[in-house]
């Protein structure tokens, strides 16, 4: 009836397979029930019917048992749908080791993406097939949420924190990826394009990027320098301010007494807001970099500050908690 | 010629004085009912034009009718006029308005003067918001999310927030009036289980009305704060936190869809029992899922943001109380189906409108399964799949049921009689062309077609152009009854005080009712719907 018309999205990742499995899966309890009803009123309509509007009905006024099983029998239903989608809503929030990491800012209209190795991208993203992907992002301005429907996946873009998302692309091509929460005049035109290679063809892309700057990482140094940054975070702990040799993602004890994963946002918080979460034993003589330095700008001083744990290099996995895709961490 | 110049006919609330004045000035629950049915009915009117201008705009994949900034105004005005002045007032403030003392045998609500200060209220509430959509319009989206509403829109923000926020004091006031009303103002012998369900529909309405829009009359206010003192409650910059917003919002407008549903189903009990000449299957769960609905209905908001950043622990707890709160939504359902068993079905008008709700309620719900499921929300959050749930319930429920309530009373309300036929093709029109409307939005949605989107991707057009047929249809079915009903209102067939020989204390007074609704004051003996117990004769 509808050819030609596709009823599902590519299934391009790994997740995607499971959701639409689970879809199927309420489609058919769903049409189920929704069938058996229109069956019954029909029935009853058709069987029941009386022109003259002068005999009455049966004197029935109810029954507690099925009052009761038409209780449980749907309760029981919902709770097996939603046990099931739990399982994969967990898939979605704990991120596999090792996924190459992508940083990601959204502002009004558009999306700007950055490697490791430094490439940066506007409404576009290439990543490798069959290797997970966890891309890390905030918005520069409002909300935006960045979705892709062939890998089934999307997260707000929140002001002010983190969110990340990660998929595993299982086929090669271009896909769509679109702005899902409203931002304003060109929301329909903040969409792009996925592309996802064969590992030796993002290779090849990687190496021609065209890269300036360096790395994330090399970048992050030279902000690093360049903010000054060094004259107090010395490496020995002598500073004014803590050293930052092998902070990321271990606990750090506040001045009030919490301890807190130094995880992304946490850094990314001390560079814009010092004195919110000030380390404990130290004064609160660090000024703001708030508007020094972009969004862009933290990204590649995280990836710096991660690589001063121990030469793992950047390229480690986050130490940051799994993370929602949803999800991004709270303040 | 209306029916008053006739000489033999009695005194009614229509036609006991005729001024402008006494109209404005009437403390009369029924004229006041009326009085908000024109209301709701003109902002229908715009609502819907502008939902036409989305569907000839979306006709095409291209933005090639309006510019982007107008046609987010024109979403903006198509939800804010339609959440805000139809669906929320609708079936509380015209249907509850007029029948509710009727219902209950009393002489009006308990507090008058109050009931007409509602109306006044939403009468201002309505004018300023209209006027921001007519000074350039607001481009937020109904949800007015930060910090896009707060500081990035340099639109009329502000202007249609304050007409909200008044909007919101007719909400609580009627809430409160109806609900000391139905705890004062029963007639001798109308117990609590006497009561029709529509009057329980009325009463979780009006708890929900009283307890939830206060909070959101509170986050407009808040969004003004910022928006002009710059206190940080939403602009992380100013150190807020944006998902705070959303938590409040939802808080109410989660809510707010049981203040649309659930008097509509209310209305739809006391059609189907009429048509079918017999009790409410199970009257008593059916009364109390609506109080079930009202509770936890207010446990269930977050399920609006699964992917705005919350913890996947809360993402799982809300999840699961949403699949609770589907249960006595389902339990209603049953109940209505098992009433017509054995029923002696008489295939009027209102019994069709019934019919139609019954068929679209139940995809709108059963879809509600999809986007509570975790797993498959987050795929299908902010895309057209939503948009088609929401509208199988909000639009395919509550309107149809208002519709059904709507026929059913109009004789009384009216005194007059309406064609039987037009009113039935009309609702087959609805009900064809909504789903031609609404159900390709569903595959458009789970194919990744976000909401709100000016322009899209040309793969989805055929889709689109179905939606857009849909709506052509769908105008046709909403035309008709205005003209119907307008006709019938002047020239209609008299319809004496009870034409559909249906139960209830409404039915026994004269149609239109007497000023005072009842010459003597009535005295309740049995049940609500004890129709099998009646010898029917048509009166
Ligand atoms: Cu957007
Ligand atoms: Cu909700």
């Amino acid at each position: 009836m509808l050819s030609g018309i596709p009823l599902l999205p590519v299934q391009a990742s790994t997740l995607a397979p499971q959701v639409d499995a689970l879809y199927y899966f309420i489609v058919a309890v769903t049409a189920f029930f929704g069938i058996l009803v229109a069956i019954l009123v029909t029935a009853f309509a058709l069987k029941y019917k009386d022109d003259t509007g002068l005999k009455v009905g049966a004197p029935i006024t109810g029954s507690v048992p099925l009052e009761i099983g038409w209780s449980l029998i749907p309760f029981f239903v919902a709770v097996a749908i939603f046990a099931w989608s739990a399982t994969i809503f967990f898939q979605y929030t704990r991120p596999p080791e090792n996924t190459l990491e992508i940083y990601s800012t959204g502002k009004r209209w558009m999306w700007r993406f950055q490697h490791l190795d430094g490439q940066r991208e506007i409404n576009t993203l290439h990543v490798p097939v069959g290797r997970p992907v966890k891309i890390t992002f905030t918005s520069e301005d409002v909300l935006h949420d960045l979705y892709i429907p062939a890998f089934r996946i999307k997260a707000d873009a929140i002001p002010g924190r983190y969110s990340s998302i990660w998929f595993e692309a299982t086929k090669t091509g271009e896909y769509h990826l679109f702005c899902a929460e409203y931002c304003g005049t060109r929301h329909s035109g903040m969409i792009g394009t996925v592309y996802v290679m064969e590992p030796n063809d993002y290779q090849a892309w990687l190496s021609n990027g065209g890269v300036t700057g360096g790395s994330m990482q090399a970048r992050g140094e030279q902000l690093f320098q360049q903010l000054a940054c060094t004259t107090c975070h010395l490496t020995d702990g002598k500073g004014r301010g803590p050293s930052l040799a092998g902070v990321f993602g271990s606990q750090v004890k506040l001045t009030s007494g919490q301890t807190v994963i130094a995880d992304e946002s946490y850094i990314r918080e001390s560079i814009l807001a010092p004195q919110t979460k000030l380390v404990d034993g130290y004064q609160p003589l660090m000024p703001t970099f708030q508007g020094l330095v972009n969004e862009d700008g933290v990204l590649s001083l995280i990836e710096y500050v991660k690589s001063l744990n121990g030469g793992a290099g950047a390229a480690q996995a986050s130490a940051a908690p799994a993370t929602a895709p949803a999800q991004g961490e709270r303040r | 010629m209306s029916t008053t110049a006739a000489a033999a006919s009695p005194v009614t609330y229509l036609n006991e004085k005729t001024t402008v004045a006494s109209w404005l000035l009437t403390k009369d629950h029924k004229r006041i009912g009326l009085m908000y049915m024109l209301t709701v009915t003109l902002a229908f009117v715009v609502g819907a034009v502008f939902a036409g201008l989305i569907r000839l705009e979306l006709a095409t994949p291209a933005g090639d009718l309006l510019s982007s900034d107008t046609y987010n105004r024109v979403f903006t005005a198509h939800g804010v006029a339609m959440v805000f002045f139809v669906l929320i007032p609708v079936v509380p403030a015209v249907l509850g308005n007029f029948v509710l003392p009727l219902m209950l045998g009393a002489k009006d609500v308990a507090f008058p003067k109050l009931n007409l200060l509602s109306w006044y209220v939403f009468i201002l509430g309505m004018t300023v918001t209209f006027s921001a959509i007519v000074m350039g319009g607001v481009d937020t989206g109904w949800t007015f999310y930060p910090p896009f509403s707060t500081e990035g829109s340099d639109s009329n923000v502000m202007l249609a927030g304050v007409g909200i926020f008044i909007t919101g004091f007719s909400s609580i006031l009627t809430g409160l009036n109806f609900m000391v009303t139905i705890h004062r103002m029963r007639a001798p012998g109308l117990t609590w289980f006497r009561l029709p369900l529509f009057v329980w529909a009325l009463y979780a309405t009006s708890l929900i009305q009283v307890l939830g829009t206060p909070v959101v009359a509170i986050t407009v206010l808040m969004v003004a704060l910022e928006r002009f003192a710059h206190l940080g409650f939403f602009d992380p910059r100013l150190g807020g936190d944006p998902v705070l917003f959303q938590h409040l919002f939802w808080f109410y407008s989660h809510p707010a869809v049981y203040i649309m549903i659930l008097p509509p189903m209310g209305a739809i009990s006391e059609v189907i029992a009429c048509f079918s000449r017999k009790n409410i299957f199970g009257y008593s769960f059916v009364a109390f899922s609506s109080m079930a609905i009202a509770v936890f209905g207010f446990l269930v908001w977050a399920h609006h943001i699964f992917v705005a950043g919350i913890s996947p622990y809360s993402a799982m707890v809300f999840s699961f109380l949403t699949y609770a709160v589907a249960v006595p939504s389902a339990v209603k359902t049953f109940n209505w189906t098992a009433t017509l068993y054995r029923g002696a079905i008489w295939m009027r008008a209102p019994m069709i409108w019934v019919f139609g709700f019954l068929g679209l309620f139940l995809v709108g719900g059963l879809t509600g399964l999809f986007t509570a499921s975790l797993g498959i929300d987050i795929h299908i959050h902010d895309t057209y799949f939503v948009v088609a749930h929401f509208h199988y319930i909000m639009v395919g429920g509550a309107i149809m049921g208002y519709f059904a309530g709507l026929h059913f009373w109009w004789p009384k309300m009216t005194g007059r009689m309406y064609n039987d036929t037009a009113a039935k093709t009309s609702a087959v029109l609805v009900f064809v062309g909504f789903n031609l409307t609404f159900f390709p939005q569903f595959i458009l949605g789970y194919l990744g077609m976000p909401r709100r989107y000016h322009m899209y991707p040309p793969e989805f057009q055929v889709l689109n152009v179905m939606s857009t047929g849909g709506a052509a249809i769908l105008a046709v079915g909403y035309l008709l009854p205005m003209i119907y009903l307008t006709y019938s209102f002047f020239k209609g067939e008299q319809a004496g005080s009870n034409p559909w020989m249906a139960t209830g204390l409404e039915w026994t007074t004269q149609s239109p009712p007497l000023p005072h609704n009842f010459a003597d004051q009535p005295v309740v003996t049995e049940g609500a719907y004890e129709y099998s117990k009646r010898e029917m004769k048509v009166a």
